[in-house]
């Protein structure tokens, strides 16, 4: 009987001048492509009566505008391109995950390093009809192919980049990044006065804890994202596991909506840590 | 394989125990906002705005949770 393929890190496919290319870098490349098409589409022929996909285009951007304009107030012209990026990155890296065929078409590689393309939840979903329509022949075919299956290493081709801690954790670090430059260019010196007061005991403590709270929004910006997609992933593997016929569908559509939710509170968290950064302090 | 079954029950409580209180606290936030809203419907964007933040905020401790779950299950 078929395992469940579950692995908490992106699996190496191959290497490329020395770097080694993951199935969820793949991915990344092919949503970026998209996205870059997309953008390449829209902006290369902006007309005044707008056309469909303008159209929609007009749509995403503004509503998000809008949405990020409660929070930022004026800032919002100086860190939209860089929070509606984030947005779109995150969302298409999400949402390719949903996509049939990822994670279910990979690679074998057995001892031998033989490769041979086949679809694990699909054998999953099949195994026990087909052993039981097959003639004794092709029956133990099936079983030795299903030996081999099981000593040799399944890799998925394509895994969502979300559920790469690699890349929660590069864009969690690239905000917060941001999010520091961002508060010593508004504010200059006196924003490090947030973490390093010695006026008082009790503000020189105070201090020290937004210093380890600046560190924890990483964990929690890689975390939140990751987690989520990842736990996104194992829930679809088991259920379609479990039960093969249409149980997954809800699942998939509460997936849909995890992928736009977290999409949006990446950004959304972001612009608050940005309008808390740049903004003077009141007390 | 006495150490596998412990590592099994370890991550199930880190996991389960983890998540009853940002359960509760999502419950209170979300009933909250559906007051707020109910009270005065013309807020309803900006109150979901919040509530989409607040919700974040307490997800991250069951996400605490879930890394020490995968700690100890893949390590």
């Amino acid at each position: 009987m078929p395992t469940v393929h579950i692995s908490l890190r992106a699996e190496t496919l191959f290497q490329l001048f020395g770097i080694p290319v993951t199935n969820a870098l793949l991915t990344t490349w092919f949503s970026m492509a998209v996205l870059i098409f997309l953008s390449l589409m829209t902006s290369g022929n902006i007309k005044m009566i707008p056309g469909t996909l303008q159209n929609i285009m007009e749509m995403a951007v503004g509503g998000i505008h809008n949405l990020f304009e409660e929070i930022l107030k004026e800032n919002i012209q100086r860190f939209f391109p860089f929070l509606m990026t984030l947005f779109l990155f995150i969302f298409f890296n999400n949402w390719a995950g949903l996509l049939p065929g990822v994670g279910t078409i990979g690679l074998t590689k057995n001892e031998e390093s033989k490769e041979a393309l086949f679809s694990n939840r699909a054998v999953a979903a099949t195994s026990e009809f087909t052993a039981g329509e097959k003639s004794a022949g092709e029956s133990a075919t099936a079983a030795e192919n299903q030996k081999t299956v099981k000593n040799s290493e399944f890799i998925p081709l394509f895994r969502s980049g979300s559920a790469d801690l690699n890349t929660t954790l590069a864009l969690a670090i690239m905000t917060v990044g941001y999010v520091q430059y961002a508060g010593l260019s508004a504010l200059g010196f006196s924003y490090l006065k947030k973490f390093f007061n010695i006026s008082n005991p009790i503000n020189f403590v105070v201090g020290i804890l937004e210093l380890i709270s600046e560190f924890a929004r990483i964990v929690s910006f890689a975390f939140r994202l990751f987690g989520n997609i990842f736990a996104g992933e194992v829930l679809l593997t088991v259920i379609a596991f479990l039960i093969p016929l249409l149980a997954p569908i809800p699942f998939l559509g509460l997936e849909l909506f995890v992928g736009l939710i977290q999409a949006m509170v990446f950004p959304l968290l972001a612009a608050v840590f940005f309008s808390m950064a740049v903004s003077h302090e009141e007390h | 394989m006495p150490e596998e079954g412990l590592k099994a029950i370890a991550t199930a409580i880190a996991m389960g125990l983890g998540a009853i209180g940002p359960g509760i606290g999502i419950g209170i936030l979300a009933s909250k906002a559906l007051e707020a809203i109910g009270r005065n419907p013309e807020a309803e964007s900006k109150i979901r705005t919040t509530m989409i933040l607040g919700i974040a905020f307490a997800e991250a401790i069951a996400i605490y949770a879930l890394v020490i779950a995968l700690i100890i299950k893949f390590t």
